[in-house]
């Protein structure tokens, strides 16, 4: 099938704002599902609300678009009732992890089977460019005009730490990374997350000064580099990408299946 | 190996939002923006089908059509 | 006919019905006094291949449920107060979406953490008002266990034929005690089936465009159509839309689908009226201290009866009218500060013959209580 068909033609173009990386991201997606030979009926997609979160709009899928920070409650849901399906659940920053945060961490903890695809830019978007918990100290933003004196989390570590059991991180200029990625979050069987960092070039950008969305991606190529590579050793302040974690572990619907089996069976 | 050889470079205008990723990206400078600010492939011939323009699309308004072997 | 005959605590009734009516989904959060229904559940649903979880918090119970509903399945979550309060987005998104669940709420003294182990009735108005925006919503009661199971069961019917979500209103009294309950045997009470379209793949399957009666038929998630789903106002593909039309047509849609059907959803229950000069209206646990204060009074000549409300939401104010048209009193008996005897005054063409006999202490209101305030209203002091 051509990528063509996994997409949802009338609505284009889309949108999101000239250079906005959520449109790789797209792109990426739709070929990481068509290469995997994906039948479109079997998969689900579940966003929340924000610039990230219309994706699930653009796609031929079966398509949720719920409330902010809620998408892997619904997408838990979905999967648990029917474990046969491909739950993907692209997010914003700030959905899935400020007011999506401790949806974020449980479904981690279930390793339930679903791909969550954390879509970075670093601010709220679709609200007009407030902070999110990804902006970082000393950046701008609608609502942090003194700079933002919050610190930011690290996706990839709260993600470890909740227990997810594929954890990858890269950006929006590595888009033969980013496909690969992809595919393996969702070949994985297990809960994954792969962090995908984005560029705003209108509201981020634009509030400090990054430049044009050519420029951002520059930078994130420039701040980015493999996980252990010698760049990291020498500058400890460049961000890590590839898969960090890659474990098998009992996934949740499978678990539940033999729990059924034991409550037909004993007592 | 045998390098991959273009058959045909589409960029649909309508969806091409003129963002410029894929001429600051393309490795031989194929493409440009024309005065629509639409991307075009100004130097087709230089094209060596990598398809990075088409992957890094956002507006997904790039076909890279390979000739098969 | 040999019908199961089991003692139980009402949260067990409503789980009863719930099997009954083929609830296969629950996800549900611990809270007093509901959390015997999630309890059982996790015990029953595995055993018939069903699927229960505790999730995180309330609001991903309620938003799981929804995901479940999605995928062609009968869904079921159950709170009390402050849960409830935390569900309304969700359930909101579920009015907006159209699509069934059921939830119960096991009221408890309010508001905020209130009195977690006591009863109240405080929470009628937040069931119809709870969430955001214009629209309208099912909720039912019952004062009994038998009626509990057969609420329970008619929250799932409603659910399916409306696409609506459905609100089950108990109290910690009908939770919490232990009354004897008959199962209907399989086929005694008609169940709603999910309706599923019949439109073939390939052709274009419109999600919220009604049949010619009115009924939405849905498709699963994972069967042949792709659609969207969505809490924005959306068209009839499920869409998003600002269209003033399209905005206009479906509010208008979600409101009256519900309106114009509350007759055949008016669910109540008389004793003693064809004559009555006092009339109670009551609901809920509180019912039964008002039915026992009219059986008791009757056979002293007076003429008083009973009208009790299964169905608070959409209000049954032509029922309530019609009852009350003659009588002399019509009190309004309820653990709260007067949300439904409010809804009764605007329903009676009598209004200032409208009073309100109620206890708001976390105390199970008494049939003495109600005597002492039917007492008090007529002059007649204690």
């Amino acid at each position: 099938m051509a990528v063509q068909d996994y997409i949802r033609e009338r609505f284009f173009p889309h949108l999101w704002c000239p250079g906005c990386g959520h449109g790789i991201v797209l792109n990426g997606l739709i070929r990481a599902v068509e290469k995997l030979g994906m039948s479109r009926n079997e998969i689900v997609m579940v966003s929340g609300i924000g610039c990230s979160s219309r994706i699930s709009g653009y796609v031929d899928f079966h398509t949720l678009h719920t409330i902010h920070g809620r998408a892997l409650a619904f997408a838990t849901g979905v999967k648990l009732s029917q474990p046969a399906l491909n739950v993907i659940v692209p997010m914003g920053d700030g959905d899935a992890l400020s007011i999506g945060g401790n949806h974020f961490i449980h479904a981690a903890r279930r390793n339930i089977d679903i791909t969550a695809i954390v879509m970075n830019n670093r601010i709220y978007g679709m609200t007009g460019g407030q902070y999110s918990p990804l902006t970082g100290p000393g950046m701008l933003a609608t609502t942090a005009p003194y700079t933002n004196i919050d610190q930011g989390f690290d996706i990839v570590e709260m993600a470890k730490a909740a227990g997810a059991t594929f954890v990858a991180r890269t950006t929006t200029y590595h888009v033969q990374q980013m496909a690969d990625i992809i595919r393996e979050a969702i070949m994985h069987e297990g809960f994954s997350v792969v962090e995908i960092m984005s560029q705003c070039p209108t509201y981020f950008g634009r509030k400090n000064k990054q430049g044009s969305a050519v420029d951002m991606m520059k930078q994130m190529k420039a701040m980015t580099t493999p996980i252990g590579s010698k760049a990291k050793q020498e500058n400890p302040e460049l961000i890590e990408r590839g898969i960090f974690v890659q474990l098998d572990k009992p996934e949740y619907c499978e678990e539940y299946d033999r729990i059924i089996e034991r409550a037909r069976g004993g007592k | 190996m045998p390098e991959k050889k273009l058959k045909e470079h589409l960029i649909d205008r309508e969806w091409c939002k003129g963002c410029g990723i894929c001429v600051e990206f393309c490795p031989k400078q194929v493409l440009e923006l024309n005065r629509q600010d639409k991307a075009v492939a100004a130097r087709i011939e230089d094209c060596i089908a990598c398809r990075l323009c088409e992957l890094r699309c956002p507006d997904l308004a790039i076909t890279v059509e390979v000739e098969k072997k | 006919m040999t019908r199961q005959i089991k003692f139980i605590q009402g949260n067990e009734a409503i789980v009863e019905g719930a099997l009954y009516a083929g609830l296969d989904f629950f996800a549900g959060y611990p809270i007093t006094p509901s959390t015997e229904i999630a309890e059982h559940l996790s015990v029953r649903l595995p055993r018939q291949g069903g699927k229960f979880i505790q999730m995180e918090d309330e609001i991903a119970s309620m938003c799981a449920i929804i995901g479940a509903s999605l995928t062609g399945h009968k869904v079921l979550t159950a709170t009390s107060g402050p849960g409830f309060s935390l569900k309304q987005e969700a359930l909101g998104y579920a009015v907006m979406a159209e699509i069934p669940c059921v939830i119960v709420n096991v009221q408890r003294g309010g508001p905020s953490t209130g009195v977690p182990t006591h009863v109240s009735q405080g929470d009628v108005m937040q069931a119809r008002w709870g969430t955001h925006g214009d629209h309208s919503i099912v909720c039912l009661t019952a004062s009994n266990h038998q009626d509990v199971f057969a609420m329970t069961v008619e929250a799932f019917n409603i659910a399916e034929t409306y696409r609506t979500p459905v609100v089950l209103l108990f109290d910690e009294v009908v939770g919490h005690m232990r009354e004897r309950l008959e199962v209907p045997e399989e086929g005694e009470i008609p169940l709603v089936g999910r309706l599923r379209t019949a439109v073939r793949a390939g052709v274009d399957y419109h999600p919220y465009l009604p049949r010619e009666d009115g009924r939405l038929p849905m498709s699963d998630f994972g069967d042949v159509h792709r659609f969207n789903v969505t809490g924005l106002v959306h068209d009839m593909w499920g869409f998003p839309s600002d269209n003033p039309k399209i905005v206009h047509g479906l509010l208008r849609h979600i409101v009256d689908k519900i309106e114009n059907n509350a007759g055949a959803m008016a669910r109540f229950k008389t004793y003693y009226l064809e004559d009555a000069e006092t009339v109670l209206v009551s609901y809920g646990s509180s019912a039964r201290s008002a039915l026992h204060i009219v059986e008791s009074l009757r056979p002293r000549g007076e003429r008083i009866g009973l009208l009790e409300l299964q169905t608070l939401w959409p209000f049954p104010a032509d029922v309530v009218r019609q009852y009350c048209e003659q009588a002399h009193y019509t009190v309004v008996v309820e653990m709260n500060m007067g949300q439904v005897c409010q809804m009764v005054k605007h329903a009676v063409t009598h209004p200032e013959r409208v009073f309100l006999a109620n206890r708001i202490d976390g105390v199970f209101i008494s049939p003495t209580d109600i005597k002492q305030i039917l007492r008090l209203i007529k002059g007649r002091g204690v």
